[in-house]
C-alpha cells in the first residue's frame, strides 16, 4: 500500500565531498578556565564532523597543558565586564576562587569534562596537541611536565607547516 | 514531512532523512538504515544503538558523543572506528533518533 507522499528513504550526506579533506588549526593561547572551553569544543564539535584538527597551545595556553596547572584554571571577574558585577567585587579575598568553582560546578552540571579529561577525548576523536617550543622555553618545561596526549613541543613555523591549508583560530 | 520505505517499512523522516518518530524504529530497520550508509551492524554497534535508545527512552534527548563515551562503555576511539567521520550523527541516524543537540 502506498500514499502520495511516500518515497524512498532519503539518506543523510555524511559523506559530502565538499569537506574532504577540510583541516582546522586552533591556537589556544589564554590560561584562564573560561577561554580555555571555547578552543576544546570547537576541536571537539570539527573532529565530531570528521574534520582534521589540531591545537596549538602557545603562551598562557600553555597552561592548558601543563600537568601542574591543567586541572587548576581559574576564572576571575577582574577585567571581565560580562560578567555584570561591580569591578571592585573581583579584587575581594576569594572572589576568584568563588567564580572558579561556580563556573566549574555549571560546566560540569552540562556533563562537560574537565581540561584534562577533554584533551584526552580530543585525542580519542583523532586530533592533535602541539606544545610551543618559545613557552616551553620560557618556562623551562620539557614533555614530561606536559599532559600526556601532547605530541610534541614544536615551533610555531613547524605548526604554519603542518597545518598548511587549514582553517585558523586564535583563542 | 514525508513518509519514507525502506526494507518493507514505512516511517516518517525529515528533509535530510533522519526519522522523526523514534516509536517507528525496530532493529530490523536499524540495520537497513546502517546499510544505507555503508555501515554492517555487529554486535558492537548494537550495544552502542541499544545505548542510544535506551538513553533517549529516559532522558528524550540523543546522547552527544560525549556522553556515549562516558555512560555506555564503549570508548570514543571506538566511537570514531564503528561509525568513522561522523560518529554521533550516523549513530543517532541508524538508532532512528534525532541528531544530537548538545554541544559537547
Amino acid at each position: 500500500m502506498t500514499t502520495t507522499d511516500t518515497a524512498p528513504a532519503p539518506v543523510p550526506s555524511f559523506d559530502d565531498p565538499g569537506t574532504e579533506g577540510r583541516k582546522l588549526a586552533i591556537i589556544c593561547s589564554k590560561g584562564n578556565l573560561d577561554m580555555a572551553y571555547p578552543g576544546l569544543i570547537l576541536a571537539n564539535a570539527a573532529l565530531g564532523e570528521g574534520v582534521e584538527t589540531h591545537l596549538f597551545f602557545t603562551f598562557w595556553g600553555f597552561d592548558m597543558i601543563t600537568r601542574s596547572t591543567m586541572g587548576d584554571l581559574k576564572f576571575t571577574m577582574l577585567g571581565n565586564t560580562a560578567t555584570h558585577m561591580p569591578q571592585g567585587l573581583g579584587g575581594l579575598p576569594g572572589m576568584t576562587a568563588l567564580a572558579t568553582s561556580k563556573m566549574k560546578k555549571a560546566i560540569a552540571d552540562l556533563d562537560v569534562p574537565e581540561v584534562p579529561e577533554f584533551l584526552e577525548q580530543i585525542v580519542a576523536s583523532g586530533g592533535h596537541l602541539w606544545a610551543c617550543r618559545l613557552s616551553a622555553d620560557m618556562n623551562h618545561l620539557t614533555e614530561e611536565d606536559l599532559h600526556e596526549e601532547v605530541e610534541g613541543i614544536i615551533s610555531a613555523s613547524d605548526f604554519i607547516e603542518l597545518t598548511n591549508g587549514a582553517q585558523l583560530l586564535f583563542i | 514531512m514525508t513518509i519514507a520505505t525502506l526494507a518493507g517499512h514505512e516511517f516518517h523522516v525529515n528533509e535530510e532523512g533522519f526519522m522523526t518518530v523514534p516509536a517507528e524504529w525496530d532493529e530490523e530497520l536499524g540495520a537497513a538504515l546502517a546499510a544505507q550508509i555503508g555501515l554492517e551492524m555487529t554486535d558492537a554497534h548494537w550495544e552502542v544503538i541499544r545505548f542510544l535508545r535506551a538513553d533517549f527512552a529516559e532522558t528524550g534527548e540523543t546522547a552527544t558523543l560525549r556522553r556515549v563515551g562516558a555512560r555506555s562503555g564503549v570508548p570514543v576511539k571506538q566511537l570514531f572506528a564503528l561509525f568513522p567521520q561522523k560518529p554521533a550523527k550516523k549513530m543517532a541516524y541508524v538508532a532512528g533518533l534525532p541528531k544530537p543537540h548538545g554541544c559537547v
